[in-house]
């Protein structure tokens, strides 16, 4: 029994990955990992077992036959002789607008309501308190069913635009007209605005699915040169007055640069707009912006702004009170204060959950069929699931879109989060 | 990991729906009540009455088989469908046997895995616009905006249609009966399209019906008819037979009120053996002697129910044409009860 004399044994033993602390942590995360394995690949099994016993099988080639329904609002060209994988495309591109468009607005109008929320003055304050409250504690889809129904209860019938002969000789004005210099026509269907035409065309290109106009593309380039020259010459008049005191006259140059380049280009480009006009049973013509769109837009970002306004107004209270009566000692006036001091730091803490209200809004935007807008729930999660019958592939894939979606947007904030965060070296 | 735990969530819905799936009958039976879908809401075909309970020509259909199956019409929950989300409830199996004025056609029956028993009521498509709109044909629609029910075969009849007479249009889907005529009476859409019998119910619980007309031309063929899941034939036979009790029972002038008197027994072997007198053809679907009787005594034949649902009685308004007895030059026709 000579236990003193002997020494632990060096090797390993089995059981020491479960007393040996060093080891034990390892132990119980291997096991939880190989469990969670274990029923995934069971449940998997299950999925394909039970589908099998349905008759059906895992396949996604039904992307590729003709879908055969036509969809109201295609910015890319489609007709129901292309496939599902186009209709999906097409709704798509339609969740991405309304998206995009809706971040945009609730950024805006969030920054606003933020501040605003903030201001001194009684009323403004209290406005937009209301404003937050009743629009952040009423569900979104609600909402969006709301601004449908003004949209389409409150504008007239195309056929109120209609004038008759009769009612040219009695003198009487039809029930409703354009506006804008009967530019534009507001109905029940939606807006019609003109559309530009250019006679001398420079045709487009396809790159893959997507058909860009030339004619776009030359502008925005123009557009953005103009721009360029523009604050070359701002940073020109800065310089000869850093070094001489005296700031050139620059305006007429700045008009010169910013216009006639855009001006030329359009009357060489025969740019003319075509207006909507009055034909059979709608407008035809120009651009229609559908109801629908509108309503989702509108219920999407109103709802986010009010999220949005909270998460400004957090970041702003977030700056030390220090910061402003510096910016005021300094002589800095209140919106300066805020423009130049206040806001870029709040960012650091506003783009966090920003992100989180971008990626609500995307999402949010499958409400989209309640108001017939069709957004890619409509038409993979919509019509080519109910059509095909493909309700877990159209469901998988309808997922991973979203997933994708969302990835990409919070990682491009991420991006700009790192280049507005504190830098500490 | 992460995409396999949600594959898995996924497997866990379909396992779920995987049990539901064998038997229908016995679980039917077990549970004392028939799942039945049923339209959200179309008069005439299904919709709750004043006092909620559910009314029409395909929840006669519910109440038939509830009859002939547990004995009892009223055991029946009735689970309103959207044209949506009608296939996928019956895959599931949440419903035992979908009664939604759902068109027959070949992709539902081979590819969708259903098995469609009959056909309850021969449709065709047609178009409801405003009658002061001025337009008289559906071929005078060009450019026109038409609400349409999204799933629905409607929606692929309407491209085509427009498409063979080179017109152009702008679709509104919408999801249920209910959302269309809202829209519709809202003056959203010109048009209104649907199986023709779907828009005189529509068009008969419009505040004024008249203002309203459906146009003459009926594009496609509809076929409509309850269905069952593929893989259950006893269970499909089941309702298959029950719908046919109904057409033999208005041919052979079998009818709720004398049903009871007829089954003590009557000169026509095929009248005794349809209602148990002769023979034990229930046994044979596995259901007792009296379920065929049952069946009728629950809102009548055929007939009965077409013209106490959707008949020229009703506001609907609708003539038997297609759906008229064979022997009268209609389409309804039931195989022998042999």
């Amino acid at each position: 029994m000579a236990t003193t004399a002997e020494t632990p044994q060096s090797g390993f033993r089995l059981g020491m990955l479960i007393y040996d602390t060093r080891y034990r942590s390892i132990t119980i995360q291997i096991v939880v990992v190989l469990l969670c394995m274990a029923a995934a690949a069971w449940l998997i099994d299950n999925l394909f077992s039970n589908l099998a016993d349905r008759g059906k099988d895992l396949s996604f080639s039904f992307l590729w036959n003709r879908a055969g329904y036509d969809i109201n609002q295609t910015l890319i060209p489609y007709s129901n002789d292309d496939t599902h994988f186009r209709a999906l495309l097409v709704g798509l591109v339609n969740t991405i607008l309304v998206s995009v468009l809706g971040c945009i607005a609730a950024t805006i109008i969030g920054v606003f309501v933020g501040v605003l929320r903030l201001s001194s003055n009684w009323l403004v304050a209290r406005l937009m308190t209301v404003y937050v409250e009743i629009f952040r504690n009423v569900p979104v889809l609600l909402w969006i069913l709301v601004a449908f129904a003004v949209f389409t209860e409150v504008t007239p019938q195309p056929r109120d635009f209609k004038v008759t002969d009769q009612m040219v000789a009695e003198g009487t004005e039809p029930a409703a007209s354009m506006i804008l210099f009967d530019s534009v026509a507001v109905t029940n269907r939606g807006t019609f605005i003109p559309k530009a035409l250019y006679e001398r065309s420079l045709g487009e290109i396809k790159i893959g699915f997507l058909p860009i106009s030339l004619n776009t593309v030359a502008i925005l380039a123009v557009i953005a040169a103009s721009i360029f020259a523009f604050r070359r010459i701002r940073k020109n008049a800065s310089d000869v007055q850093d070094r001489t005191g005296l700031r050139p006259s620059t305006w007429w140059m700045e008009l010169l640069v910013l216009f006639v380049p855009l001006l030329a280009l359009l009357i060489a480009l025969g740019f003319h707009l075509e207006r909507p006009t009055l034909g059979g049973f709608n407008f035809t013509g120009g651009i229609l912006v559908l109801n629908s769109f509108m309503a989702l837009w509108l219920g999407l970002t109103l709802y986010t702004a009010a999220f949005i306004g909270e998460i400004v107004r957090a970041g702003i209270a977030a700056i030390s009170k220090g910061q402003s009566e510096a910016a005021a000692a300094l002589g800095l006036r209140p919106r300066r204060t805020m423009s130049l001091v206040i806001l870029p730091q709040a960012l650091r803490v506003i783009i966090p959950p920003l992100i989180s209200q971008y990626l609500n809004l995307t999402k949010n935007s499958s409400l989209a069929i309640a108001v017939s807008y069709m957004d890619l729930r409509g038409t993979l999660g919509g019509i080519t699931l109910n059509q095909t019958g493909r309700e877990l592939e159209c469901m998988l894939l309808l997922m991973l879109i979203y997933l994708v979606i969302s990835l990409m947007i919070s990682g491009g904030m991420n991006v700009y989060n790192n280049s507005v965060k504190l830098k500490e070296r | 990991m992460k995409t396999s735990v949600f594959l898995g969530t996924l497997s866990v819905a379909a396992l779920a729906a995987g049990f539901a799936s064998s038997a229908t009958l016995d679980d039917v039976k077990a549970r004392g009540e028939l799942n039945c879908g049923v339209n959200t809401g179309l008069a005439g075909f299904a919709a709750p009455d004043a006092n909620g309970n559910w009314q029409g020509f395909d929840v006669a259909i519910c109440k038939a088989v509830a009859a002939a199956v547990l004995g009892d019409s009223s055991k029946v929950k009735y689970v309103p469908t959207t044209s949506e989300t009608r296939f996928t409830a019956l895959a599931s199996g949440e419903i035992d046997v979908l009664s939604r004025n759902t068109t027959w056609t070949f992709s539902r029956d081979a590819d969708l895995k259903f098995t469609f028993v009959g056909v309850n009521y021969y449709d065709g498509q047609g178009f409801m616009v405003r009658k002061d709109l001025g337009v008289t044909s559906a071929k005078e629609l060009d450019g026109a905006t038409v609400c349409i029910q999204t799933g629905t075969t409607t929606e692929l009849n309407l491209a085509d249609f427009f498409k063979v007479n080179n017109m152009s249009y702008q679709p509104v889907a919408i999801q249920t009966n209910a959302e269309g005529e809202q829209q519709f009476l809202a003056g959203a859409c010109d048009a209104y399209t649907t199986d023709a019998s779907g828009l005189a119910s529509t068009r008969a619980i419009f505040p004024n019906p008249d203002d309203y007309i459906i146009l003459p031309e009926i594009i496609s063929k509809e076929p409509l008819g309850p269905l069952v899941r593929q893989g259950d034939d006893q269970w499909a036979d089941i309702i298959r037979w029950t719908y046919n009790a109904l057409v033999a029972a208005e041919e052979y002038g079998v009818t709720s009120a004398n049903v009871e008197e007829l089954s003590k027994g009557t000169d026509n072997p095929e009248i005794n053996r349809m209602l148990g007198g002769e023979g034990d053809l229930g046994a044979m679907l596995g259901l007792d002697k009296e379920w065929a009787k049952r069946a009728i005594a629950a809102s009548g034949n055929y007939g009965e129910i077409f013209a106490a649902t959707l008949g020229e009685g009703t506001p609907i308004g609708l003539a038997r044409g297609l759906n008229a007895l064979w022997t009268q030059g209609g389409l309804q026709y039931s195989p022998p009860f042999r």
